[in-house]
C-alpha cells in the first residue's frame, strides 16, 4: 500500500467507511446487544432434556441404520397414498383457482366497494394465518377422516393465497386503462373481462402453477392429522417404528416434489 | 411483428384466434377440467359426510363460544415457547443455509458434483413439511422444543438456501471479477465481492422466513416437538373446545404480530 | 351539442379545480383548453363523463342532463362520449383490433364481447378507421407493441367506434415528439370534421392549439379567463393565462399567414384545414 500515498499525505484525508445497513454505530451495537440477549435468555429458558438430547447422536445412528435400506416392498399402499396425494392437490389447485377469482376481484380496493373490500380481505388475512395442520384437523372433525377434509384444507389456503396475489395484481395495474374503459360506457363485467383478465392472466395462471407445486407438497402433511394422502401412511410408519418403509415414503415424497416443481417450471416457462 | 396483410382483405372475417389456436385452447381447457374431475371421483371420499356436516360445523361453534377467558393466562409460556422454537430454528438456519447455498449456486460451486450435493439439500429440505421434519426429530432427540428447533431449521434450509442461492447467481459478475483481478483469495472474493451483494437479500428472506416459523412452530406441538401446538392439541382431543378458542385466539394474535413486525422490517432494510 | 354551466368541483383534499365554469360546445367545432398546470383541464373534461363526480353545476348532451343519470343511464350517456388520453391507456396485452373494438363494448352485450363475436359491421368500422389513420394489417398487433404515435391513433380509432356525439380529448400529444404531435393533431381534427363530432381537446402546446382549433378557452385556477377564436390569443391573453413571461417566441405569427399551418400533407388536408380555421 505504499505505492499510492498520495490521498492520506494530504492535510485532511478524506473520511470512507463501509456502508452498512444501520448506520447510527450505537443503534447497530445496541440491536446486537438486545439480539445477544434474547438468545441468551430463550436458550435458557427453553426447556430441554439435555440427557434425552444427549442421547440424540446415537439414536439418530440408530434410526439412520434401521432406514437403511429403504423398504419399498409394501408398493401397493405407496402407490395408493402417493395418487392421493397428488389428487388431492390436483383437485385443490383446479377448485382453488376458480374461487380465488371471485375472492381476488372482490379484494381489490380500486374495483369494488369498501365493505366487499374488506369482506375479502378479511376471508384473506383469516385463513392465511392459520397453519394447514389446525385447518386439517377442525375440517377432520367435521367432515370425517380422509381426502375429503385434505382437500378441503388444501382448498382454503390455496384459494386465499391465490386470490391475495391476484387482488395485489389488479391493485397494481395502470388505473388509465381501467379508466379507458369505463369511459367507453363498459359495464363491471366487460370492464373485468376487457381489461383486468388480459392485464392480470398471466401472473394469475403463474401463481396457480406454483400454488400446484406447493399443493403436493402440503398435501404429504394433512395426512398426519387424518386428511388423507401420502402423509397418513407416513405417520402410521413412523408410529410403529417402521422406518425403512417411512424412508421408502420420504424419498417417494422428494422425488414426486422434484417433479411437481420440475412440470411447474416447464408450464411457466410455455406461459410466457 | 408481421401484420397479417391477408386479414385486411377480409376484414368482416376477423377472428381473436385462428381456429386452430382456439381449437388447441379448447384441448387445454377440456383437459385441465377432466384432471380435475378424475382426480375428485377417483379418491375415495365419503361423501354422505357431506349429509351432517353443517350440523357437525354448528355443534362445534356453540360447543367453542364462549371462550374461557380464564384459560389464558396459562398459554403465555408455550406461547413464549413457540417464538422461541420459531426464533431459534431460523437463527440456526441462517448458520447452515448460507453454506449451502453457496454449493448450491453454479457460479460458486467447486464442481458438479458439490453443485449437486448442495442442490440436493435444498431440494430435500424443501419437500419434507416442518411436521414431518418434526416426527423424525421427536424420534431422535424426544419429545420438546428441542426436536421443534431442528424441524424448523432443516425446512427452512431449502427455503433460505434456494432463495440466496438465486441471489448469488444473478449478482454483478463485474464486481466479482475486478476483486478476483487484484489477486484475492477465494474467502476474500466471497466476503468482500459476493456476501455484500446478497446481504439485502439474506436479511430479507430471514425474516419474512421466521414469520413463516412462527406459524409452523404453533402446530409442531401436535407431534410433540413442543410450542403451543402441544397444549391445542390436548385440549383438542379432550374436546375442551373453549380452551380450543382461547389458544386459536392467541396463535392468531401473535401469526397477525409477527407477520407485522416482519412486514415492518422488511421495509426498514430494503 | 355540450352546454355546461356553473360547474364547480372540490375534491375531497380541499383543492378547488373548478370554479363556476359555464361554456357549450357545438356544431363540427374543436375547442381547445388551455391553461397552466393545475389549471384543471384535466379535471374539467373527466367531470363531462363522469370519471370525476362534479361537486355542483348543470352538464347537458343535448336534452340530457348528465349529472342526474343513474349508473345504467350513465353508461349510455358515456359512450356517447369518446374519451382520448395522453397516456393512450390502451389495454395493453389485447391486440390493436380488441383495442379498437372495446369502443362498442357500451352497445353490445356481455356474452358477445365476451366471445369476440362483434356485429360484422363494427368489424368492418374499424377496419376502415385503422385505413384511415395509416395503421392498416397491425390488426393482430399487441398494443404493447407499438410505437407512442401509433398507440395514440389505436386511442383515437377506440374513441371513434364509438360513433360518439363529442370527443373528450386530454393532452393527446403531450408524450409525443412534434412532429408526430402535428400528425396526431391533424388526424384528430380531420377525423372530427370528417364525422361532424365536436371535440374538446386539451393542450399544453399553444402553438398547436392555435394551428388547429377553432376557438381558444383559457383556463386559470379553475376559472375561465378567455373564450375566443385562436387569432386573438395575444401576448397579454397569454399572460392572463399563465402569468408574465416573454411571449414572443410562443405565438404563432397569425396576422401574416391567416392561420395556416406549416407544410400539411395533402391537398385534402389543407383544404380541410383551411376550412376549419376560417
Ligand atoms: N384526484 C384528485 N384528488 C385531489 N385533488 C386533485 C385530484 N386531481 C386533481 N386535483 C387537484 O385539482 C387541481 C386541478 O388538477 P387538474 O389535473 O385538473 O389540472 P390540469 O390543468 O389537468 O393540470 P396538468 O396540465 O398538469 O395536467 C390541482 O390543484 C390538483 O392538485
Ligand atoms: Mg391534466
Amino acid at each position: 500500500m505504499t505505492t499510492t500515498p498520495s490521498l492520506s499525505d494530504r492535510g485532511n484525508t478524506p473520511q470512507w467507511h463501509r456502508i452498512r445497513t444501520i448506520e447510527n454505530p450505537w443503534v447497530r451495537r445496541g440491536l446486537v446487544a438486545i439480539a445477544l440477549s434474547y438468545l441468551l435468555w430463550s436458550m435458557g429458558s427453553i426447556e430441554i432434556n439435555w440427557g434425552r438430547a444427549a442421547d440424540g447422536v446415537p439414536r439418530a445412528v440408530d434410526m439412520i441404520v434401521r432406514m437403511l435400506p429403504p423398504d419399498f416392498s409394501r408398493w401397493g399402499l405407496l402407490f395408493r397414498g402417493t395418487l392421493e396425494s397428488v389428487q388431492m392437490a390436483l383437485a385443490a389447485s383446479f377448485f382453488g383457482m376458480i374461487l380465488a377469482v371471485p375472492v381476488g376481484i372482490c379484494g381489490a380496493g380500486n374495483l369494488v366497494p369498501k365493505p366487499v373490500y374488506l369482506a375479502a380481505r378479511g376471508f384473506i388475512i383469516l385463513s392465511r394465518t392459520f397453519h394447514e395442520i389446525i385447518v386439517a384437523i377442525f375440517f377432520v372433525k367435521i367432515f370425517g377422516f380422509g381426502p375429503l377434509a385434505g382437500v378441503l384444507t388444501l382448498l382454503v389456503s390455496s384459494t386465499s393465497f391465490i386470490s391475495k396475489m391476484l387482488a395485489e395484481d389488479i391493485e397494481n395495474m395502470p388505473p388509465g386503462q381501467l379508466e379507458a374503459i369505463r369511459a367507453t360506457g363498459a359495464s363491471f363485467p366487460q370492464l373485468l373481462v376487457y381489461c383486468v383478465s388480459p392485464q392480470a392472466l398471466p401472473r394469475y395462471l403463474g401463481v396457480s402453477i406454483y400454488r400446484l407445486d406447493a399443493n403436493i407438497r402440503h398435501s404429504t402433511v394433512v395426512g398426519i392429522v387424518g386428511a388423507g394422502g401420502i402423509g397418513q401412511v407416513l405417520a402410521a410408519s413412523f408410529s410403529r417404528y417402521d422406518y425403512d418403509f417411512a424412508l421408502a415414503i420420504l424419498l417417494t415424497i422428494i422425488s414426486l416434489v422434484f417433479m411437481g416443481e420440475f412440470f411447474s417450471n416447464w408450464v411457466r416457462n410455455q406461459l410466457r | 411483428m408481421t401484420p397479417l396483410k391477408h386479414a385486411a382483405k377480409h376484414p368482416e372475417i376477423w377472428r381473436r384466434f385462428s381456429p386452430r389456436q382456439a381449437l388447441l385452447r379448447y384441448a387445454c381447457y377440456l383437459g385441465i377440467v377432466a384432471v380435475a374431475v378424475w382426480s375428485v371421483s377417483a379418491m375415495d371420499i365419503t361423501w354422505f359426510f357431506l349429509l351432517d356436516a353443517h350440523v357437525q360445523a354448528l355443534d362445534m361453534a356453540t360447543r367453542m363460544w364462549p371462550p374461557e377467558a380464564g384459560y389464558s393466562r396459562k398459554l403465555l409460556t408455550p406461547l413464549i415457547e413457540t417464538i422461541h422454537i420459531a426464533t431459534l430454528g431460523t437463527v440456526v438456519t441462517v448458520l447452515v443455509a448460507f453454506p449451502v447455498a453457496f454449493l448450491a449456486a453454479r457460479n460458486t460451486t467447486f464442481n458438479a458434483l458439490t453443485w449437486f450435493i448442495g442442490r440436493f439439500i435444498l431440494v430435500a429440505s424443501r419437500s419434507v413439511n416442518t411436521v414431518v421434519w418434526g416426527l423424525l426429530f421427536v424420534a431422535i432427540f424426544g419429545p420438546g422444543p428441542m426436536a421443534g428447533i431442528w424441524a424448523i431449521t432443516f425446512r427452512s434450509i431449502g427455503f433460505l438456501g434456494k432463495l440466496v442461492a438465486e441471489a448469488i447467481e444473478e449478482i454483478d459478475t463485474g464486481v466479482v471479477e475486478a476483486i478476483e483481478s487484484t489477486g484475492a483469495s477465494r474467502l476474500q472474493v466471497l466476503w468482500i465481492g459476493i456476501l455484500p451483494q446478497v446481504l439485502p437479500v439474506i436479511y430479507g428472506t430471514t425474516v419474512y422466513r421466521w414469520d413463516i416459523n412462527i406459524r409452523e412452530s404453533s402446530v409442531l406441538g401436535f407431534v410433540g416437538a413442543g410450542g403451543i401446538g402441544i397444549v391445542l392439541y390436548a385440549a383438542i382431543n379432550q374436546f375442551r373446545w373453549q380452551e380450543v378458542s382461547v389458544i386459536l385466539l392467541a396463535v392468531f394474535a401473535v401469526v397477525i404480530l409477527s407477520e407485522f413486525v416482519s412486514a415492518a422490517v422488511r421495509r426498514r432494510i430494503t | 351539442m355540450l352546454k355546461i354551466s356553473g360547474l364547480s368541483k372540490v375534491y375531497p383534499t380541499g383543492a378547488a379545480a373548478l370554479k363556476n365554469v359555464s361554456f357549450s360546445v357545438g356544431e363540427p367545432k374543436v375547442v381547445t383548453i388551455i391553461g397552466p398546470s393545475g389549471a384543471g383541464k384535466s379535471t374539467l373534461i373527466r367531470c363531462i363523463n363522469r370519471l370525476v363526480e362534479p361537486t355542483t353545476g348543470k352538464i347537458m348532451l343535448d336534452d340530457v342532463d348528465i349529472l342526474a343519470l343513474n349508473r345504467h343511464d350513465l353508461r349510455e350517456a358515456r359512450r356517447r362520449m369518446g374519451m382520448i388520453f395522453q397516456e393512450y391507456n390502451l389495454v395493453e396485452r389485447l391486440t390493436v383490433m380488441e383495442n379498437l373494438l372495446s369502443g362498442r363494448l357500451g352497445y353490445v352485450g356481455f356474452w358477445r364481447t365476451y366471445g369476440r363475436k362483434f356485429p360484422a359491421e363494427d368489424v368492418a368500422a374499424a377496419f376502415a378507421l385503422l385505413e384511415r389513420v395509416g395503421l392498416s394489417g397491425y390488426q393482430n398487433t399487441r398494443a404493447d407493441a407499438l410505437s407512442g404515435g401509433e398507440r395514440q391513433r389505436v386511442g383515437i380509432s377506440r374513441a371513434l367506434m364509438q360513433k360518439p356525439d363529442l370527443l373528450l380529448v386530454d393532452e393527446p400529444t403531450a408524450s409525443l415528439d412534434p412532429k408526430t404531435s402535428r400528425q396526431i393533431m391533424r388526424i384528430l381534427v380531420e377525423l372530427a370534421h370528417e364525422r361532424g363530432t365536436p371535440a374538446l381537446v386539451n393542450l399544453h402546446d399553444v402553438g398547436l392549439a392555435q394551428s388547429f382549433s377553432d376557438r381558444i378557452i383559457g383556463l386559470r385556477s379553475g376559472e375561465v379567463v378567455f373564450d375566443g377564436p385562436p387569432e386573438q390569443v395575444t401576448a397579454q391573453v397569454l399572460t392572463k393565462i399563465y402569468g408574465e413571461e416573454d411571449w414572443s417566441t410562443t405565438i404563432r405569427k397569425v396576422e401574416g399567414e391567416s392561420g395556416k399551418p406549416d407544410k400539411p400533407h395533402s391537398e385534402s388536408e389543407e383544404s380541410m384545414l383551411r376550412e376549419s380555421l376560417a
